[in-house]
């Protein structure tokens, strides 16, 4: 049975850098995956998996345990790490990441390895999915939590906004999503505040424009983002998704809500920890070459 | 065959069996997204308000809903029309239910041009050639309302994704006291003849009958074949008319592409080719009329389906 889980914002801080490394190690050893995404949500998911949720990775499908459902499916190398780290599996697995016969495939299917809550892959699903969890734990009495991490692609699909007016709407307080904000995507920044030679203020120019490197800027902006999860009826918290203390707490705040869904928007930095990654759209969905794994591994030493 | 007068539409049995079900002490849970009072979903939201669960008109949301329930061991049947579901949410159904094979159940209404006044955006004609498309799913077209009875019961009896397809007008019922029992990938012989096979799903295994009997006149023995069965297919009954009869006629109020008359030529191309004709919507779509006056129009009655076998045979 799970137990209840006390280990310490320090051992906590040092899960999150062999997470880190396992990260780049596989996106490596396959060539191919997606790390930026993966850096941005690591403390996310460590404060869920060593502190947050009840679960037993002895018994991945316990009806009463909390849910991780990831809606950002290509998020796969921080899924699988995290779930290694805390012993669902060997960590020796990692490795055969995106490999024909191994277990881990690119984008996240469901219960493969058991554990994994949901096949995804395209955004925009994992909040239904969640609801639906949600909704069976109140039918049949269980009081267990579902988390749901959703990226900035996953609020720019229409599926995501029917999901939250409903979750409001049946009153899932048993509901939490998390919105892993790192405002970059997948041909380049999301909105205005994060792209370079931009102010973080408002552009003239309407809709996004394609930079002269090649990334789009201004792709699809979703300010004011937690406005609009306020508007839809759901209780809403706006913290720095990199401090496992604030992420911690504003969970177990989550958790004790009543009445309705509770989100909590995580503003974090895509590819967090390795310097050339951070706010880098190249390394959404790029590994890093055998020269960048190695200068990513120092930077990610003890 | 036990010919009878009564009609009733095949949408009219979603409720009232899920709820039957339910009392028998299935744990079926039902998403619904504002036509349920049209799917007759609403019959099982009456008696199971617990387990009744509007999302508005949100298909996409409905089957993501469903799957998650699904994945928590709940029997998660679901309604729309089949223009908005599959129409709507074809990757859901792919991401969130066939990949994963979560016990998710489609039953969409308002299939073929039987839709009838509301015209060619309702009339949905490519609903069979989606979900075959997806290669978990099984997929069911029922003749009339006895057999959808039967087949939403099996369908929430096994374990899986189920697409099931009904209709809005009221259709002839051919199986009243017949004791049929439906099977999935058991095509029921309607009809024993040796001369043609006329394959049908739907409202039209009534019109390959009268066929049949137009066909009898002549001297030509019709069988006829009802393949509510569309995935598994039944090949076993598919290769023996084929075999027996060496001429086949297939019967559909969808495109002809990718629904029965794709699935029995793929199957026949490779294992026992014979002459085929394709009865069904042939690259066009819809539009408004009375059912019976569409059907006409777009040449999907006795009398077509009857010229189609003299062709077929003439080319044995």
């Amino acid at each position: 049975m799970a137990r209840a889980q006390t280990v310490s914002i320090d051992e906590l801080k040092s899960i999150t850098k062999r997470i880190r490394r396992h990260i780049v190690e596989m996106t490596a050893n396959a060539n191919s995956g997606h790390p930026g995404g993966s850096l941005s949500s690591v403390e996310i998911a460590t404060a869920l998996y060593f502190r947050v949720m009840r679960h037993d990775p002895q018994n991945p499908l316990w009806p009463d345990r909390d849910r991780f459902i990831v809606s950002k499916g290509h998020a796969t190398p921080m899924v699988y790490s995290t779930m290694a780290e805390a012993g669902y599996f060997p960590v020796e697995d990692l490795m055969t990441f995106r490999k024909l016969g191994g277990k881990l495939q690119g984008h996240t299917v469901m219960q493969k390895p058991p554990g994994v809550e949901m096949s995804a892959g395209a955004l925009g699903m994992g909040l239904s999915f969640s609801l639906g969890h949600a909704l069976a734990g109140r039918l049949d009495g269980r009081d267990y939590h579902v988390f749901c991490l959703l990226s900035d692609g996953d609020c720019q699909e229409g599926q995501t906004w029917e999901a939250a007016m409903a979750s409001a709407h049946h009153r899932a307080e048993n509901l939490i999503a998390m919105v892993d904000r790192n405002h970059i995507q997948n041909d380049g920044f999301s909105d205005y505040q994060r792209f370079p030679d931009g102010n973080g203020s408002r552009p003239q120019r309407p809709g996004g424009w394609v930079l002269k490197d090649g990334h789009t800027a201004n792709i699809m902006n979703l300010e004011p983002l937690e406005d609009k999860w306020k508007a839809f009826g759901w209780s809403t918290q706006h913290i720095d998704g990199h401090d496992l203390e604030e992420i911690i707490d504003a969970l177990e705040q989550a958790k004790a809500h009543t009445g309705g869904p509770s989100v909590v928007i995580c503003e974090t930095i895509k590819g967090k920890g390795v310097s050339f990654m951070e706010n880098n759209p190249d390394f959404h969905g790029k590994a890093p070459s055998p020269e960048q794994l190695k200068q990513a591994l120092k930077e990610l030493a003890d | 065959m036990a010919q009878t007068a009564r009609t009733e539409a095949t949408r009219t049995a979603l409720g009232p069996t899920l709820a039957r079900l339910c009392r028998e002490g299935l744990d079926i849970v039902c998403v619904d997204a504002d036509l349920g009072y049209s799917t007759s979903a609403v019959k099982f939201g009456q008696e199971f308000p617990e387990r009744f669960f509007p999302v508005g008109v949100a298909e996409q949301n409905m089957i993501g809903v469903s799957a998650g329930l699904a994945a928590c061991g709940k029997i998660a049947f679901c309604s729309s029309f089949a223009v908005f579901a599959p129409g709507h949410c074809f990757d859901q159904l792919r991401m969130a239910v066939g990949q994963p094979r979560t016990n998710v159940k489609l039953v969409a209404s308002h299939g073929g041009v039987v839709t009838g006044e509301d015209g060619a955006s309702a009339e949905a004609l490519e609903d069979l050639a989606l979900m075959l498309s997806i290669p978990t799913f099984s997929v069911v077209f029922p003749a009339d309302v006895v057999e959808a009875e039967q087949a939403i019961e099996t369908a929430a009896r096994t374990e899986g994704p189920f697409y099931i397809r009904t209709l809005r007008p009221k259709t002839p019922v051919i199986y009243d006291g017949s004791g049929y029992r439906f099977e999935l990938g058991r095509w029921d012989r309607v009809r024993e003849g040796s001369d043609v096979t006329l394959i049908a799903c739907g409202e039209l295994v009534k019109a390959a009958l009268d066929a049949a009997e137009m066909l009898a006149g002549e001297g030509a023995q019709a069988r006829v074949l009802n393949a509510s069965s569309l995935r598994p297919i039944d090949r076993e009954t598919l290769l023996a008319a084929a075999r027996e009869t060496g001429a086949i006629v297939t019967v559909e109020d969808h495109l002809i592409h990718g629904g029965l008359g794709g699935s029995v030529a793929e199957t026949l191309a490779e294992e026992q080719p014979v002459p085929m004709a394709f009865v069904g919507m042939r690259d066009r779509y819809g539009t408004s009329g009375t059912w019976e006056q569409l059907l006409e129009y777009f040449g999907l009655t006795p009398r077509a389906i009857a010229d189609a076998a003299r062709g077929v045979v003439s080319r044995k």
